[in-house]
């Protein structure tokens, strides 16, 4: 299976380009877009991090590692296309649209972290394992029903392949020939489990075969073919051509959550020989002359600025109010509930 | 102390144990002493499981027996069922309990029911692990109180430990009972005290609640994360003169009606605590013990402290949620002085 799916790469680790046949596709435009979002992503991420350690958000769940894979896959949509991620996909929603103040919000634990910008579709972030893959499938479901030619794209990675929303989502997917890209960021370890004892399959790819879907095996630490590959399944699924499964081998560089330690499970210096997706770029940008040291000293200084605006947004941000409980359960409360509610106020001298 | 005390195993010596220590503890003892006890679960071999509950136990008993298994609740109940009907003891671990939803076709379909449909031919000797609760600012889902859904679950025991001392000696029990047992693990008491626990095998029976505190006034009822919650509100209570008598159910099926009924008889008054929604909750049947066993002895309404009919909010409200010694105290109040 190795051998029918093989990991295509566009640059190597050093970032040669080794695929000419995307010599000419490559612009000075899409680099730059491409390395904008890595770094700045990266910046959210560790600064998420630090966030945590210092008890000013909750629990995090680091992507460090798969910058390419997210901000690769999801600059292949438009922007009327769905995004259905995971909690360890904000480097896919932010270079998507989202809005930073809010994802920082979310890991301190408010509701209005996963409200997404008006007029973009970015569904909120899955906890429970593999349950956003039938959603992504059944928005795009949808969107062929009404015509349109935009796609949802389903993040996932490699332990939810075991769930059996997965296969679900799959076969339906294949069933109604939705426009579903169905993507996976194969980051080798699911908490602290290897993808090896994970399934006894050697790629997950091949897990499209039996459901007729098309698949491909890609390099994901490779933003070029992250994109590229995406593009194509886009372009598919616009086309009405149906769903792509997408496996994008990547690598964890860090915990799990901030709650987790991988040197338990890890064997020592596991990952140490993986180039970073940020590096990688660079080199390629460095051995091909699209490196500007004044722009990139520009855009880390911007982007060091906008995290920090945005650390200082979600901190002011007014607190919760106990009717944020209540509000939203339903359109129009039943009686019972309002009850509650206003038993509860009462209770805390607010009526 | 309603210990009983294997003869085989002498409990003579205690160590000083947290609940997650003492859940550990049970595990080990029995994969020891019952070579058919096998433990399963997402993360519990070699990471020792995301609160370490099976810290070690896979290094000392080979993963055949401690298996980190796919991550898939229904193929992890599912597979214990059948491990279950063939002559295995199977310890599941779900992570959290608001991960066990995928478990529930499993659970609801089958678990329930296998010994009913099949006239006793095949049984489920099965044990659920769940951590619950919330109150420690983790992420959305992994705080869920999910007790009412199983006890509404036919054909299956719901056992619900507060202290470190019964976690073990009702794991072990729901391990060698019979029948399916979810175990649910208020995760926010796992690290919160430290209590001298047998070395060794001892059992609780399931069933029996505790009177954990003599009282005349009024019946306070709780479990798991709750009963700190309540005894904190009795103390207060107390110091304005009420006599509080304190139960901690332990298992949430079937229920202690006896202990309930006495204590209910003695007092004539009733507070019910528990961080599940209202509607439908535990809280509601505890209720109808009260009513069908102690109406005519009744001094005041019953009253219930719950959460509210809403999904458990995202941490930065979790508080607004959840029970406190102070809304506990408010319906401590109300009872007494109805």
């Amino acid at each position: 299976m190795e051998k029918q799916f093989p990991i295509k790469k566009i640059i190597d680790d050093q970032g040669n380009l080794i695929d000419s046949q995307y010599e000419g596709e490559i612009d000075q435009e899409l680099v730059q877009q491409l390395y904008y979002h890595m770094l700045r992503i990266r910046l959210f991420d560790r600064k998420a991090i630090s966030l945590q350690r210092q008890g000013r958000i909750g629990t995090y769940p680091p992507f460090e590692g798969q910058e390419a894979s997210q901000v690769g896959s999801v600059l292949a949509l438009g922007n009327d296309d769905w995004v259905f991620p995971t909690y360890r996909d904000h480097g896919a929603t932010l270079t998507f649209g989202a809005d930073m103040m809010r994802t920082f919000l979310y890991w301190n634990g408010r509701s209005e972290g996963v409200i997404p910008p008006e007029g973009k579709n970015i569904f909120p972030a899955a906890v429970p394992i593999a349950t956003q893959i039938p959603h992504a499938v059944g928005t795009a479901w949808a969107e062929k029903r009404k015509d349109t030619s935009n796609v949802a794209i389903a993040y996932f990675g490699d332990g939810a392949t075991s769930e059996g929303d997965f296969h679900e989502g799959l076969n339906f997917a294949s069933v109604f020939q939705t426009p579903t890209i169905l993507f996976n960021q194969n980051n080798q370890y699911a908490i602290s489990v290897p993808v090896e004892k994970q399934m006894h399959s050697e790629t997950i790819a091949q897990k499209g075969l039996a459901y007729d879907i098309p698949s491909v095996r890609i390099d994901g630490n490779d933003c070029f073919a992250v994109y590229f590959e995406t593009k194509k399944a886009v372009e598919r699924a616009r086309n009405g051509e149906g769903p792509t499964l997408i496996e994008a081998v990547t690598w964890r560089t860090g915990a799990h959550t901030t709650a987790d330690d991988p040197t338990k499970y890890r064997p020592d210096g596991q990952g140490e020989n993986v180039i970073n997706p940020v590096e990688r770029l660079e080199h390629y940008m460095k051995h091909h002359d699209f490196w500007d040291e004044a722009w990139v000293t520009k855009i880390e200084n911007e982007l060091t600025n906008e995290v920090e605006a945005a650390v200082e947004a979600m901190e002011q941000y007014p607190k919760p109010n106990p009717e944020d409980l209540f509000d939203h359960v339903f359109q129009n409360n039943p009686k019972q509930l309002e009850e509650q509610k206003h038993a509860y106020l009462e209770h805390l001298g607010r009526v | 102390m309603d210990v009983k005390t294997e003869t085989k195993t002498q409990v003579n010596t205690t160590q000083k144990l947290t609940m997650v220590q003492a859940v550990n503890d049970a595990l080990k003892t029995m994969l020891e002493s019952d070579k058919t006890t096998m433990l399963l679960g997402e993360d519990i071999g070699k990471n020792g499981g995301v609160f370490r509950a099976t810290e070690g136990l896979q290094e000392q008993f080979g993963e055949d027996r401690v298996v980190d298994t796919p991550l898939s609740e229904s193929g992890i109940v599912g597979t214990s069922v059948g491990l279950a009907v063939n002559g295995f003891k199977p310890v599941a671990e779900m992570q959290f309990m608001g991960f066990i939803y995928p478990a529930f076709d499993q659970l609801m379909t089958h678990v329930s029911r296998i010994r009913a449909k099949t006239m006793g031919h095949y049984s489920v000797p099965l044990v659920v692990r769940a951590p619950y609760g919330a109150g420690i600012r983790a992420p959305e889902i992994h705080s869920d109180s999910a007790e009412a859904i199983f006890t509404h679950m036919p054909g299956i025991k719901v056992v619900c430990p507060s202290t470190p001392y019964d976690a073990k000696g009702l794991l072990i029990a729901s391990i060698e009972d019979p029948d399916p047992v979810i175990f649910m693990e208020p995760m926010r008491s796992y690290r919160a005290q430290r209590e001298e626990v047998p070395e060794g095998k001892y059992t609780l029976e399931i069933g029996k609640g505790k009177r954990v505190q003599e009282g005349t006034d009024v019946t306070v009822i709780a479990w798991g994360a709750m009963l700190p919650v309540a005894q904190q509100a009795v103390k207060q209570a107390e110091q304005q003169g009420m006599s509080c008598e304190v139960l901690d159910l332990k298992t949430l099926y079937p229920l202690d009606r006896d202990l309930i009924a006495e204590s209910v008889q003695k007092t004539g008054r009733a507070v019910i605590v528990h961080e599940a929604q209202s509607t439908g909750g535990l809280g509601q049947d505890i209720m109808s013990v009260i009513h069908d066993t102690s109406f005519l002895y009744l001094r005041a309404p019953i009253e219930r402290v719950t959460g509210f009919d809403v999904p458990v909010p995202f941490f930065a409200l979790e508080d607004h949620h959840l029970p406190t010694p102070k809304r506990v105290l408010a319906s401590i109040e109300k009872a007494v002085h109805f």
